[in-house]
């Protein structure tokens, strides 16, 4: 009786002890709760449980996987013989390092997070709103759009995003095919089946880079393979369908991938990304003084370095982290008096709670954390990171 | 449940009227740098240079986690020969700074803002867009206020269920 006494008593004194203790009944139920990628506002993909994220529609990446397997294969099966018994056994090895250099690089590009910024939680949106009403007029106008800073003496127009509720970083555009806005934001490109932005741009230089020149590399093996076997007696069936293959699909991509290997060179070498460039940002088209690239480093070194070579950014979107358990049903389960058996329903069966109610509207309602989990906070999961 | 849907709009409110946001600074470029201009609605609550020291010693962290130089040469040129796989068991320069600015939040939290009533926020939970300060005293208002309004709730609602009795 004593037993089922205490056992009566403990539910009631669970909400009154000090925040301490809350955490860890929390934590436990957290384990039960979604990952922040399950969560996720953006049209992404996510496998492994959070670890790799590609956009909604992959695209053409099993395509140029593909492509890039297929003539490799060929390569090593009808050409690599060949060559090592006519010139060089390090043909097979250059190819083999080309090869794995192009298919790790691709992979990383297509399953890196490009630098997705998560969204504005509604208390930021609310603030910034909040702000632009006391320097505005009317109460009912729409935020402004743009917002203009001084960076390096040249004027950038910051542009407010209504997805994202807000105001984009500098170089930061919002990618309509992932619904994300990508900070310093190249492009979306289809063959990757990603967007290209500040994390996995330098990824993205190098499959490009190590492509064009496995392309190269295959495309001068077959051409001598195909100038030395004029000497001597052939099987016909090798040039007429394998390293004809190769020989096409190589000739057909050199071009294109040594022009966008070029193309980004020039890129990187500026500081510029594509849409930039596009755009004709800082070509000084649209506005007759002289407006050149404020993030520039006038050093073609320094600039490649630094886009190539620099410290690589965390990702800012925590997809492994949890969504954290709403914790303002919990304060007003403690508060309230009357509807004490449902709200102890709501506290102790803390982890359903999430997952019945839609996400979006779960992480809404309980708008600020509480002091108590923040103050024990050791690291990113443990709060409430809205997106 | 309309009892409940009041109180949450209050601690809505209440929650949204505790915070301050300091943005980012872009005049520098995209570099992380948050403004060390003092906000209005922390006047009466934290000292000015103390924040003003606070918020130039975490712009000095991350200017030293994007610190363009040697080590990161190093870094950068060593990932890429290795085809970038040192990422998966390497932990980086970055990552490594980003936990030094969390002890360094915690440790201001503890000493400095906690004692104040204020909680500073690690801007990495915000993806880096801005460092918020909660007021949680709405909590204790949380706590007084809900209750001052159950009571005028309560009593009502005792008295129809014992004329419904």
């Amino acid at each position: 009786m004593n037993n089922c006494e205490y056992q009566q008593i403990e539910p009631l004194s669970l909400p009154n002890p000090t925040p301490p203790p809350r955490p860890a009944a929390v934590e436990e139920e957290e384990e039960k709760a979604r990952r922040k990628w399950e969560v996720f506002p953006g049209k992404n993909r996510f496998y492994c449980d959070g670890r790799f994220i590609v956009a909604q529609q992959s695209g053409v990446l099993p395509l140029t996987l593909g492509l890039i397997l297929v003539t490799t294969v060929l390569f090593f099966v009808f050409d690599c013989p060949f060559l090592v018994k006519h010139l060089t056994v390090f043909i097979p090895a250059i190819g083999g390092v080309l090869f794995v250099f192009a298919v790790i690089s691709l992979l990383q590009t297509s399953f890196t997070d490009p630098g997705i910024l998560p969204r504005a939680t509604p208390d930021e949106a609310a603030y910034i709103e909040k702000q632009i009403d006391n320097s505005g007029s009317s109460t009912y106008q729409p935020p402004p759009r743009t917002k203009e800073v001084v960076i390096n003496q040249q004027v950038v127009k910051l542009k407010y995003c209504f997805t994202c509720k807000m105001f984009r970083p500098p170089r930061t555009s919002h990618c309509s095919l992932c619904d994300n806005c990508v900070e310093r934001f190249d492009h979306h490109c289809p063959w990757v089946g990603n967007c290209v932005g500040k994390r996995n741009y330098r990824f993205f230089y190098t499959f490009i880079v190590s492509l064009s020149f496995l392309t190269a590399f295959i495309f001068g093996c077959v051409a001598t393979h195909l100038a030395l076997n004029t000497q001597t007696i052939n099987v016909v069936f090798d040039f007429s369908s394998c390293t004809a293959v190769e020989l096409v699909i190589c000739f057909l991509s050199v071009w294109s991938i040594l022009g966008l290997s070029g193309f980004h060179t020039y890129l990187v070498a500026s500081n510029l990304t594509t849409n930039e460039d596009i755009k004709g940002s800082w070509s000084g088209k649209s506005e007759a003084e002289d407006t050149g690239n404020p993030y520039s480093y006038n050093n073609i070194l320094t600039n490649c370095c630094s886009v190539l070579c620099g410290p690589m950014p965390p990702s800012l979107i925590d997809r492994r982290g949890f969504v954290p358990v709403e914790q303002s049903s919990q304060t007003v389960s403690m508060e309230m008096v009357l509807p004490m058996p449902a709200a102890k329903e709501i506290k102790v069966v803390g982890g359903p709670t999430p997952s019945q109610l839609p996400p979006s509207r779960a992480l809404q309602v309980p708008s600020s954390p509480l002091p108590a989990t923040p103050l024990s906070l050791t690291g990113r999961p443990q709060f409430s990171c809205l997106f | 449940m309309a009892e409940a849907h009041n109180l949450q709009d209050l601690q809505h409110q209440a929650a949204v009227a505790s915070k301050v946001y300091v943005q980012r600074d872009y005049n520098s470029g995209t570099i992380c740098r948050f403004q060390t201009k003092f906000p209005s609605e922390l006047e009466a609550r934290v000292d000015r240079q103390q924040f003003e020291e606070t918020m130039q010693t975490l712009n000095n962290l991350y200017a030293e986690a994007e610190k363009i130089g040697g080590k990161s040469y190093l870094e950068g040129c060593l990932a890429c020969m290795t085809a970038y796989t040192i990422f998966l068991c390497m932990e980086t320069h970055y990552e490594k700074v980003l936990k030094k600015i969390a002890r360094f939040i915690k440790e201001q939290n503890e000493k400095i803002y906690a004692p104040l009533g204020l909680l500073l926020t690690d801007p990495i939970e915000r993806g880096l867009r801005v460092v918020s300060f909660t007021v949680p005293e709405a909590h204790t208002n949380k706590g007084c206020f809900p209750n001052a309004t159950i009571i005028p709730l309560y009593v009502p609602w005792a008295l129809v269920k014992s004329s419904a009795l």
